[in-house]
């Protein structure tokens, strides 16, 4: 393929910073125009800018319609000179760094403002699950579930079938992740969680079991990227950026999903970053089911496919254990704050590389890798994508 | 294995009626395609001319090739159940009312891999067989059933709700004199239906085949005259809340065109009772079948009305009747439209030529009543909404797919 | 009131001296309307249709549309009903001098027979030995059969339908021009769906009644009932059919004065 024959360019002196969250709550009676709001404003005040400053904006959000970005601004007063909605769900994170950091290396921005919100109020859940997408809508909706969680049934029965995970295996990593939530002030979830209860939950959608379903709520999710030069200037933690990738309808033939996107592309992600999964000190899966967590343990190379279950075995996933993982809760115990979702792991990320992740924070971190999986459009989740982040050093 | 379906016990009176509800209703355009089949009861896919591949969901272009050539052809409906889940848990409310409910992922022989409802009897990881059906909302959705049938599979709660299986159901006859209303009352007996009422419009006419059917204990003859507006309100008061389907076999038909008369009387006749007696049974029956549309296994599910394919393509030689059945359907259309936000099906039967009194001069090949009739209760253990009877009735229909002119011409002749 | 003959006739109706008999049907859509073989148009039966009932429809009023056709329920049948009255004059309802409206009338109690025997007709023999019992029928007299066949209250008893066609009483082919020739009788009223016999088809000539009476513009009234309220003689009816422009016919209101017994 003479598109890979091509060197990529690499994203020298750009980074990312201000980790912004504003605290999500389990509804909201604010639209999500109120929580992309106020997440921009925290990172304009974090960051000692002026609003003009920020003439870039990347916007994610499921629930801000009728309007796109381009009302946003409006609502606002904003008039950046760059512009980008992007309605990849629990890729979003990821890709709005894809987006943002190029804009900011040619020069097309100087400040970008990606943020994600979204609202949750008493109904808005069922109302977006049944205008999700169009095959959704005529392959999927009219078949009882009202939501994704029939979706990731199947694929979690398929899952457990041909590769032998377990129920206990899945629990293993809820409890890590509701362990390493109570250290999190944001996480919804504020109890602990034993196995045996993870077990014992009510069933909802064979083999998903009560723990396995996060809990949708509202929230936002932020952070700017700039140049190096600036974030010095500012005086700002910066986190560089050492390889993305990500990847949309990846594997159309799998007659059921067992894997993501990352598979195609974890080569090129460590190649491009010269690093291995060997090298990597924390990570920040999309979690909104633990299967998913399973694929992405073998799809970015910790693990061969269909060890998943073994390598959870084998390891411990609190922030203090040996594979540091999902260490804000995960969205199993923060909640789901709808696209917000798709930037917790990432802003997450950026706290444990700017040293600012308080009790989660793990300890002398300082390569993280961060993925994100979003948008089950009938029967699977279409995007993946992938970030290698590093510490800043200040020079 | 399916548990066979027990005899509902009589309505406790006091107790609160379930409301019906509708499984979600909206679909793209294309997506109505697959409305089209179930409504007739084949199982097709769009298939791209170009390249051959079959595909779901469906499209506007092939998601192989980019052909906007896609079309609707029937296709192999085997698969293997990869995944299955049972649900116990919903967010919608029709769904929430029938827990659990099975749904798995199955890859078709075709090529596609789909989502559908998954019968009791199918066995996690084995062969299915996919078939298109309506559901309660009158829209499409695939259901996958056990390779080979088994014993008492249409008593599947989730398949009987995309059919109107008359199995343990009361049914109204509304003509019961006609032979094509003695034929549908025995149809609908044969059939595991728990009563029959058997309307009889002219009481001062003796019919011994009537009166030999009257004597079933499963049978109660009720005085109904669809040109009545008090009799058909009389009835409806009296047994409105029982009638779970309704067959409308109230029937007019006469030789003659338009020219070939000096007055509108028999056209008039023909209209009074092929519509406006419709319209008539609807008012009175089509609310207390509404209610009752999710009522326990023997809910309120069907309306039938007896058409002719000359609904579709006038008869000159029978014109002011040949009119009587356009707006026939016109009207059934309507009523489809304002039984189908309870979920109750109206099904359309066009036949050809029968074999009764009227069409005398009508050269064969025709129908016996009782095909129609098996045809009607097929349908319904179908769960379809349009049947088309006999060679003629097919065969009309598909010239007026491929030339609708020269149908209206050669009809003339 | 000056006219002193009126005043009495008040008088004498209001001291109950004279009683009113209504002769009249309800209407009603189940009431049976003859019954013609099915490949022919048939006479509409009663239909009615609420147009509002103090409700949506409308809301401080009730009313109705009903239909029939100009031979359902009690009704006048005019000579140009049938085809031997087709040229006679004033022969439809809107050209009938309104002085026809008015009649005296004979009944003829012919129930016991007709109980006995549902084909029972009329013959003059009878008649006569009517007339020697109760007295001459009187010029442009209304005659009417009394057969109590108003009391079948079900279409099946009414109409009385076999394999065979109807049955039930009327007169005979010759008991019909007798009374018009010998007697100027001014037309023949039934109780039944017909002034016939319901098998009068096979009279010669077929439904003698409707031939001659109309062929000699004489009028039928059928659907009549209470005619055992009415004495043999004596009473006088008030039969007035719709104006209907070239009606052959009408339902109408028919209301008898009688002495009171």
């Amino acid at each position: 393929m003479s598109a890979l024959s091509r060197t990529r360019l690499g994203y020298d002196g750009v980074v990312a910073v201000m980790p912004t969250t504003i605290p999500y709550v389990r509804y909201s009676t604010h639209s999500a125009h109120w929580w992309l709001g106020r997440a921009l404003g925290e990172l304009i005040r974090g960051a000692g800018i002026a609003k003009a400053d920020v003439d870039g904006v990347c916007v994610s959000s499921f629930t801000l319609g009728p309007d796109t970005a381009v009302g946003l601004m409006q609502h606002l007063g904003m008039s950046p000179r760059w512009l980008d909605h992007i309605p990849m769900g629990g890729a979003s994170g990821v890709v709005a760094l894809r987006r943002a950091a190029r804009a900011v290396q040619a020069g097309d921005a100087e400040v970008i403002a990606c943020i994600a919100g979204d609202t949750n109020q008493v109904d808005s859940f069922r109302n977006t699950v049944s205008q999700f997408s169009r095959f959704a809508q005529d392959a999927v909706y009219p078949y009882g579930a009202g939501g994704p969680n029939a979706s990731f049934a199947l694929l979690t029965d398929y899952y457990m079938k041909h590769y032998g995970a377990t129920r206990e295996d899945f629990g293993k990593l809820c409890v890590a992740q509701r362990d390493n939530a109570l250290k999190n002030p944001h996480a919804l979830m504020k109890k602990p969680l034993t196995l045996a209860q993870y077990i014992d939950a009510r069933p909802i959608t064979d083999p998903i079991h009560l723990f396995d379903c996060v809990m949708p709520c509202a929230g936002a999710e932020g952070y700017l990227v700039m140049t190096e030069d600036r974030a010095k200037a500012l005086k700002l933690p910066f986190v560089r950026i050492r390889s993305t990738i990500e990847r949309h309808n990846a594997f159309p033939e799998d007659p059921i999903q067992f894997r993501g996107g990352w598979a195609m592309d974890k080569d090129a992600l460590y190649e491009h970053a010269g690093a291995a999964p060997e090298d990597i000190d924390f990570l920040e899966t999309y979690d909104d089911y633990p299967v998913i967590n399973m694929m992405q343990f073998e799809d970015l190379g910790f693990c061969v496919k269909g060890e998943a279950a073994t390598f959870v075995r084998e390891h411990s996933f609190t922030i203090d254990g040996d594979f540091p993982f999902n260490t804000s809760g995960g969205q199993l115990s923060v909640g789901q704050a709808g696209a917000a979702g798709g930037y917790l792991g990432f802003v997450q990320a950026l706290r444990q590389l700017t040293g600012s992740a308080g009790k989660t924070q793990v300890e002398d971190a300082k390569l993280g890798l961060v993925s994100g999986f979003g948008m089950i459009n009938y029967d699977r989740g279409l995007c993946s994508g992938a970030a290698l982040l590093e510490r800043g050093t200040a020079a | 294995m399916t548990a066979p379906l027990v005899k509902p016990k009589k309505k406790n009176p006091v107790e609160r009626t379930r409301l019906s509800t509708r499984p979600p209703v909206p679909r793209s355009r294309s997506a109505q395609g697959l409305t089209r089949a179930a409504a007739e009861g084949s199982f097709e896919l769009q298939v791209c001319a170009e390249c051959s591949t079959v595909q779901y969901p469906p499209r506007e272009v092939c998601g192989n090739c980019l052909s906007a050539h896609l079309q609707w052809k029937p296709v192999d409906n085997r698969g293997q159940l990869i995944a299955t889940t049972t649900l116990r848990h919903s967010n919608d409310l029709y769904f929430r009312e029938r827990l659990p409910w099975r749904v798995g992922t199955v890859k078709m022989a075709a090529g596609p891999v789909v989502v559908a409802h998954v019968h009791e009897d199918c066995v996690a990881d084995g062969p299915v067989r996919l078939t298109l059906k309506l559901d309660r909302s009158g829209q499409a959705v695939l259901h996958a059933l056990p390779e080979k049938d088994t014993p008492n599979m249409s008593d599947a709660a989730q398949l009987r709700e995309s059919t109107c299986d008359p199995k343990f159901r009361r049914v109204l006859v509304t003509d019961g004199k006609s032979a094509m209303g003695l034929a549908v009352a025995k149809a609908m007996l044969d059939a595991g239906a728990n009563a029959v009422f058997l309307g009889d419009p002219t009481s001062w006419k003796a019919n011994a085949a009537f009166d030999r059917l009257a004597t079933d204990p499963r049978v109660q003859v009720v005085e109904l005259d669809v040109t009545d507006t008090d009799s058909v309100d009389r009835l409806a008061a009296s047994i409105g809340g029982k009638v779970e389907i309704l067959v409308n076999t109230a029937s007019y038909l006469r030789d003659g065109g338009i020219l070939g008369r000096k007055d509108v009387i028999l056209a008039r006749d023909a209209m009074e009772v092929n519509v406006l007696g419709l319209m008539r049974l609807a008012q009175a029956f089509g609310p207390g079948m509404c209610f009752r549309a999710a009522d326990g296994s023997n809910n309120a599910v069907a309306w039938v009305n007896i058409l002719s394919i000359h609904a579709f393509a006038a008869l000159p030689a029978r014109g002011a009747w040949s009119a009587s059945m356009a707006a026939a359907l016109s009207a059934a259309q309507t009523l489809r439209a304002e039984l189908s936000g309870a979920g109750v099906r109206v099904l359309n039967v066009f036949p050809g030529p029968i074999d009764e009194e009227w069409e005398q001069l009508t050269p064969p090949p025709k129908l016996a009543p009782a095909a129609i009739a098996k045809a009607i209760v097929k349908g319904l253990q179908d769960g379809i909404e349009d049947a088309y009877v006999g060679d003629i009735a097919e065969e009309i229909r598909e010239r007026l797919r491929e030339n609708h002119k020269a149908v209206e011409r050669e009809l003339g002749q | 009131m000056s006219n002193p003959i009126l005043a009495q006739f008040m008088n004498e109706l209001l001291s109950g001296r004279l009683k009113l008999v209504d002769l009249t049907q309800t209407l009603a859509p189940e009431f049976p309307t003859i019954v013609l073989p099915p490949e022919f148009g048939q006479a509409w039966p009663f239909r009615i249709e609420e147009i509002s009932h103090y409700d949506e429809r409308g809301p401080a009023w009730y009313w109705n549309n009903f239909s029939m056709s100009e031979h359902t329920g009690t009704h006048f049948d005019a000579p140009a009903h049938w085809v031997s009255g087709k040229d006679q004059p004033d022969n439809t309802v809107d050209s009938i001098p309104a002085e026809n409206f008015i009649a005296t009338a004979c009944v003829i109690d012919v129930s016991a027979e007709s109980a006995e025997n549902p084909d029972f007709l009329l013959t003059i023999d009878y008649v006569k030995a009517w007339e020697e019992k109760h007295g001459r029928i009187p010029e442009r007299a209304w005659v009417l059969l009394r057969t109590d066949w108003s009391k079948r209250t079900t279409p099946k008893e009414y109409l009385n339908m076999a394999e065979d066609g109807a049955h039930s009483p009327g007169p005979d082919a010759e008991v019909v021009p007798w009374l018009i020739r010998e007697r100027n009788v001014h037309g023949f009223g039934t109780e039944s769906v017909g002034t016939d016999a319901g098998q009068a088809h096979h009279l010669n000539p077929p439904y003698p009644c409707h031939y001659y009476m109309h062929g000699n513009n004489r009028y039928g009234l059928q659907c009549l009932t209470n005619l055992d309220q009415l004495p043999p003689q004596g009473t006088l009816i008030f039969a007035a059919p719709l104006k209907i422009r070239k009606g052959s016919g009408s339902p109408l209101r028919v209301l008898a004065l009688a002495p009171s017994a």
